[in-house]
């Protein structure tokens, strides 16, 4: 069995990486000047040329792209080639209303099944394992990213999407699956489920699984890996920059490599976006290297996180490693692997109350399940002496949330100015799960 | 002058609807009756009260979500098939009643029920063609 997928990229020399990402960042930033007009303008706005970027250390020279920016250029603004050369389109939530669309081309779908490719290796797949991919397949990129790594492997996948956990662990041991892929409280889930009908690790073939879509903890990797009988890591990605498997973790388990000759790396201080030296906790940043149909310039990943220092890594591979993402800059929550912004609910629930909602939501995890409660107070406008008014209040909120977030959500109405207030920024979230 | 009935939503927590007596109890407003609607979550608690306006102000200021709405109080025959022949003469004019209930007190030996209906006007005169008694808002709050 191979360690590594592809090791003359993985293990490359730490001089040949870095003349290579010269050479990829600076035809990316001509790329960009030439094809999307966006980038064309705000080079302009703040005097740079394409030539000005001579190297990787040229990087604090160009502009961020924020998730605002995709926003601003919906659908297909921020496409560089034109759409009959776009193969796939994904989309994952915006902060309001409309959704963030990513497109790819079949050079992209190539990057972004190598990059999953070395992910699913790192966790010990080869063309003789059995995948099991419980990423929800659709919009979301963790189903298909892990999927077409996958194949490009040539292991075995089986496609079964999330959700219907018995009939999952019935695969699970009939089909003899060695590897799980799916969001980590969902193997959780899985494994308590086990236990309740009488299914023992024993019983199953799982040598591995990689984990992600939402942040978990050292003490929920221990819990899977005991529980399972497998080895649990965790990969990161983000649909922006290409989806899961920009970064991924090592068997050595202390950090994610994040595969540098496709994304270059920074970390800057999420206030004033001066750059951080490696160690330093701040806000992640990512340019693409090599991607056709939506390259991103520096953009803000809103992740907080920090460039591991120090020499290679125990197994091998050169590529710089992160540490497992500490939290957001927004108010981003993610839920079963949805990310949710306290914004969209707030649009919902004015376009239906028609004031200035009052609203928390309350974020618990019951079973190894997120569930999201959001209790929205009664206004004089919105009441009514009827219980069946009331209740279809109740359910059309429900539903035009579930609508937005793609996911089930519970409403409950609760009475005027019993929602905290609070001075400045108000407290929308209530996060009790323990991760 | 219609009778208006006082609506408070409620939720399903220890001491709410003693909140609400208390608030109006210190107004020195009487309850003249009331009935409760509730789901696992929350509970709508509707009034007839002595002074209807003066309860909507306090109950607002209290910072409850308050709400006005036009009912009838009817006098239903207190006999068997009092009611029946009031609900029968609704249902034949096709007005459908969001619900109703009935005060404790009896009115010269009758007993006092509250529609609600979508239209009050019609339904009052419904039942006054067919000489039920229906109420004044003043006559109620004297009760």
């Amino acid at each position: 069995m191979s360690r590594y997928w592809n090791q003359e990229c993985e293990c490359i020399s730490t001089d040949q990486l870095r003349s290579l990402q010269d050479e990829r960042l600076k035809a990316t930033v001509k790329y960009v000047y030439q094809e999307v007009p966006f980038y064309r303008h705000v080079f302009q706005e703040i005097g740079i040329e394409p030539d000005d970027i001579k190297a990787v250390d040229d990087l604090g020279k160009l502009p961020f792209t924020t998730k605002n920016d995709l926003r601003d250029n919906y659908p297909y603004g921020l496409f560089a080639v034109p759409l009959c050369d776009v193969i796939r389109l994904h989309a994952s939530s915006g902060t309001t209303g409309k959704p963030t669309v990513v497109g790819y081309t079949q050079h992209d779908l190539d990057v972004w099944s190598e990059v999953m490719a070395r992910g699913l290796t790192c966790c010990g797949a080869t063309t003789n394992s059995i995948i099991q991919n419980a990423y929800g397949y659709g919009l979301f990129t963790g189903g298909l990213g892990v999927h077409y790594g996958a194949e490009k492997i040539g292991a075995k996948i089986i496609p079964v999407s999330a959700g219907h956990t018995k009939r999952q662990i019935m695969i699970m041991k009939d089909f003899g699956t060695n590897i799980l892929t799916c969001t980590p409280t969902y193997a959780l889930h899985m494994a308590e489920v086990m236990e309740e009908l009488g299914v023992s690790k024993e019983d199953l073939s799982l040598t591995g699984g990689l984990f992600g879509a939402e942040p978990w903890s050292q003490n929920l990797r221990k819990q899977i890996e005991m529980r399972l009988g497998i080895e649990a890591l965790d990969v990161y990605g983000m649909s922006e920059v290409i989806g899961p498997g920009v970064a991924v973790e090592c068997p050595e388990k202390d950090g994610l490599h994040i595969w540098e000759d496709h994304f270059l790396a920074e970390i800057v201080d999420p206030d004033t976006g001066q750059s951080l030296p490696a160690g330093s906790l701040g806000e992640l940043v990512i340019t693409t290297l090599t991607k056709e149909a939506l390259p991103m310039i520096r953009y803000r990943t809103r992740d907080i996180t920090r460039i591991i220092p120090g020499g290679p890594c125990g197994c091998g591979r050169t590529h710089m490693k992160i540490d497992r993402c500490q939290g957001r800059t927004d108010d981003m929550m993610v839920i079963r692997g949805v990310n949710v912004f306290p914004s969209q609910i707030e649009e919902v629930i004015f376009r239906i109350s028609h004031t200035e909602p009052y609203y928390l939501l309350i974020v618990d995890r019951h079973d190894q399940l997120d569930q999201l409660e959001v209790w929205v107070e009664v206004s004089d406008q919105v009441f009514s002496d009827q219980i069946r008014m009331m209740e279809s209040l109740e359910r059309e909120i429900r539903k035009e949330i579930e609508v937005v977030l793609g996911i089930s959500v519970k409403v409950k109405l609760v009475e005027p100015k019993t929602i905290e207030r609070s001075e400045g920024k108000a407290k929308r979230i209530i996060d009790r799960r323990d991760i | 002058m219609p009778v208006k009935q006082i609506t408070v939503f409620l939720e399903n927590k220890c001491g709410r609807l003693a909140n609400v007596a208390e608030v109006i109890g210190d107004e020195g407003i009487n309850i003249r009756a009331f009935s409760v609607a509730d789901t696992t979550d929350f509970g709508i608690l509707r009034l007839i009260v002595s002074d209807p306006e003066r309860t909507y102000e306090v109950l607002h200021r209290a910072q409850f979500a308050v709400r006005m709405t036009d009912v009838i109080a009817a006098q239903i025959p207190d006999h068997p098939g009092g009611l029946a022949q009031v609900l029968a003469l609704m249902d034949e004019a096709g007005i459908n009643i969001e619900y109703m209930y009935a005060f404790v007190a009896q009115v010269s030996g009758d007993a006092l029920v509250v529609f609600r209906v979508e239209n009050t006007k019609v339904a009052e005169q419904l039942m006054l063609g067919k000489g039920i008694k229906v109420l004044s808002g003043e006559e109620v709050y004297n009760i």
